[in-house]
């Protein structure tokens, strides 16, 4: 019988198994953030245990520091300082590379180590950050893990692990018009629960999928833990070489035949398999609080946890499309790479965002991103738009403490996370594409992109 | 770690699915970069009507007299979901939380979980309804969960189990197997070069 994609690279990784039926699995990079990472170095060096292979592990300032122009260490959040101090002293002293606060290459953790070169496919990598799966487009084993865990991994070059189930999620088909792989995600979650991928990492494929320039491929992946998958991936094609090849990182040229037979065999057998037409997608855009709670931007409110309903303050029955909003948001590691950015430009261009919009934010997802931006004028575009231009970072995708909405805010957001309190206390959160962003801010509600024309294109 | 072996305790129902760790320890509770000063916001937004100023929302189930000294929380499914920050677990276990008992559990939680001295306990959702505000006794080496009359078996996986019972850490436990470790990373280092980087000292 044929293996999956994921049993290659798991079983090339697998060192030994344990008494208890785990496996203990080698890993091939672990990549820190501030905000979960400092508690993992500190520990060690508490225990007075080293990094085994520092070379292949990587920190980065993306969680809590200060978005706004001119920043230093200092951010909006209590106590946000100590963690970048401390985290900068910690990662100095276990001798491992840093992504420091204004570094030309900083950015979001799950934007930048694909652009480093650092995940690369076949590889398992793991960072205390459960979006890890993000890096899985690159069909690399890139999952999510604790505090705890990353200690592990550093201390040891090992986790020990349960061998998740295999699932398979084909996107059959190709996507309309105005549809994009962020609305894949959410359509996929919407109609298999947010813990329809509970205990198995779900391989992407079919058409659709293939489709997809390495970016989408991240978002889509990036969506995988919201449907409590271990995590996503997706089979590297010519697409996924051309990107990585020569990045600081990364080979020059991927010859080895380890690569090309990185996918999953013909006969390989999953232990679920789901098939969604892709064409019979339509832009998302989620109602509650939780990422099942998602319907296309033309839909009505269903009936759902009663709780969801007061917090977001939406009936059963409501067209969602017409919402007023109050704040727009683009950015995360989800959809704040620079594609995502020129199609939301491409909305934004010549328009205003809505009087009733009192703060609108973008943040590219790095400072690479945010140069290439600049270069093609897109901040221009975003500013005369009414949007605030940031430095990169995680920003507003989570409420740390600090910088937030204005109170009660109804945000439609290009994150991935609609739970009570995500942006903030009592913050009303509504996922959905860049796009849909672009097209609600201007519109001032909730609003389908397909009826907004692009730049260039008739109105 | 402290070591498991019985855990009694009244369980506090906390019985919606999906509660995230988020809420659970919202990012705004965790000021520093400890593992300690979180059981204070543990479940803040719930606890508290007003989070800033710390009053009691005497609704809340740990909030009830029954509930004080609790070791023990009942959850409905996928516990723990979202974010993957462990402060949640230590959050818990700071205020005194021993033991989970839900339908299903967010797969880095539990792990989490494991790896800082709790137990989490997956029954039929029925069973959790039924232990609400019951005195309940978790035996980990029996590997059962009873209450009034009735008894219930829980998996475990054998390991987990053994950290549990004599309060080991994981990287102790993998450090034993050092040698085995630097074999295969020899052997592998020969057969994918590409997948190890250098750094200058
Ligand atoms: S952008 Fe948001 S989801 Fe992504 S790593 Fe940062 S906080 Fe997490």
């Amino acid at each position: 019988m044929g293996q999956t994609l994921f049993d290659k690279i798991w079983n090339a990784h697998r060192i030994a198994d344990t008494a208890g039926g785990a496996h203990l699995i080698a890993i091939d990079r672990v990549f820190l953030h501030e905000r979960t990472g400092a508690a993992a170095l500190r520990r060690m060096a508490e225990t007075g245990r080293k990094v085994l292979d520092r070379a292949r592990v990587f920190a980065v300032m993306d969680h809590i520091v200060d978005t706004r122009p001119g920043r230093g260490d200092g951010t909006l959040m209590p106590g946000g300082e100590g963690f970048i101090t401390e985290t900068r002293a910690a990662t100095h002293a276990a001798g491992i590379t840093l992504f420091d606060v204004n570094d030309r290459d900083q950015g979001i953790i799950h934007v930048i180590s694909p652009e480093q070169g650092i995940v690369l496919p076949g590889l398992t990598l793991v960072a205390p950050d459960s979006h890890t799966c993000t890096q899985g487009a690159f069909g690399a084993l890139a999952w999510g893990i604790g505090s705890s865990e990353a200690e592990h991994a550093m201390v040891t070059g090992t986790l020990r692990m349960e061998r998740p189930r295999t699932m398979r999620v084909t996107f059959s088909g190709a996507l309309s018009p105005g549809v994009t792989p962020k609305d894949m995600a959410l359509a996929l979650i919407a109609a298999h629960g947010a813990g329809g991928g509970a205990g198995h990492a779900v391989e992407f494929a079919g058409e659709a999928v293939r489709a997809l320039d390495m970016e989408g491929r991240m978002t889509l992946c990036n969506m995988a833990t919201e449907f409590s998958a271990m995590t996503g991936i997706i089979a590297p094609d010519a697409k996924t070489f051309g990107y990585l090849a020569g990045r600081p990182h990364a080979p020059e040229a991927f010859d080895d035949p380890y690569w090309s037979a990185l996918h999953s065999d013909e006969d390989a057998v999953f232990d679920h398999d789901i098939t969604i037409n892709a064409g019979t997608i339509a832009p998302m855009v989620s109602w509650g609080t939780s990422p099942e709670h998602t319907i296309p931007v033309t839909g009505t409110v269903p009936q759902g946890p009663e709780r969801a309903h007061d917090y977001i303050g939406l009936d059963a029955g409501a067209p969602l499309a017409g919402t007023p909003l109050d704040a727009a948001f683009i950015g995360s590691c989800t959809n704040s790479r620079i594609s995502d950015l020129r199609r939301a430009a491409a909305l934004l261009k010549g328009r205003r965002i809505a009087p009733g919009i009192r703060k609108a934010l973008v943040v590219p997802g790095s400072l690479a991103v945010k140069r290439q931006a600049e270069a093609e004028g897109l901040d221009k575009v975003f500013e005369a738009a009414g949007f605030e231009w940031r430095m990169s970072g995680c920003s507003l995708c989570f409420y740390a403490g600090g910088e937030g909405f204005p109170d009660g805010s109804r945000v439609i957001s290009s994150t991935n996370r609609n739970f009570e309190g995500r942006q903030g206390p009592g913050i009303r959160t509504h996922i959905a594409s860049p796009e849909t962003v672009a097209a609600s801010a201007i519109a001032g509600v909730i609003a389908d992109p397909r009826t907004v024309a692009r730049a260039g294109e008739p109105a | 770690m402290k070591p498991i072996a019985t855990i009694t305790s009244p369980g506090v129902p906390l019985l919606r699915d999906n509660i995230d760790t988020d809420t659970i320890i919202p990012s705004r509770e965790m000021t520093s970069t400890g593992r300690t000063g979180l059981a204070d916001g543990l479940f803040a937004p719930w606890r508290y009507t007003d989070a800033a100023t710390r009053v009691r929302d005497p609704a809340f189930a740990l909030n009830q007299r029954d509930a004080i000294g609790t070791r023990l929380l009942l959850a409905g499914k996928n516990f723990g979901c979202g974010s993957s920050r462990e402060h949640a677990v230590w959050a818990l276990a700071e205020f005194g939380i021993e033991a989970i008992i839900a339908p299903s559990f967010a797969p880095i939680f539990k792990g989490n979980c494991l790896r800082n001295g709790l137990l989490p306990v997956e029954l039929p959702e029925e069973v959790v309804r039924g232990l609400a505000w019951q005195m309940v006794e978790i035996d980990l080496d029996p590997q059962t969960v009873s209450a009034g009359s009735e008894r219930w078996h829980f998996d475990i996986d054998p390991e987990a189990k053994t950290m549990l019972a004599e309060g080991l850490d994981a990287i102790d436990l993998t450090l034993k197997q050092k040698p085995a470790i630097l074999q295969w990373l020899a052997n592998d280092r020969c057969t994918r070069p590409w997948a190890y980087l250098e750094k200058p000292t």
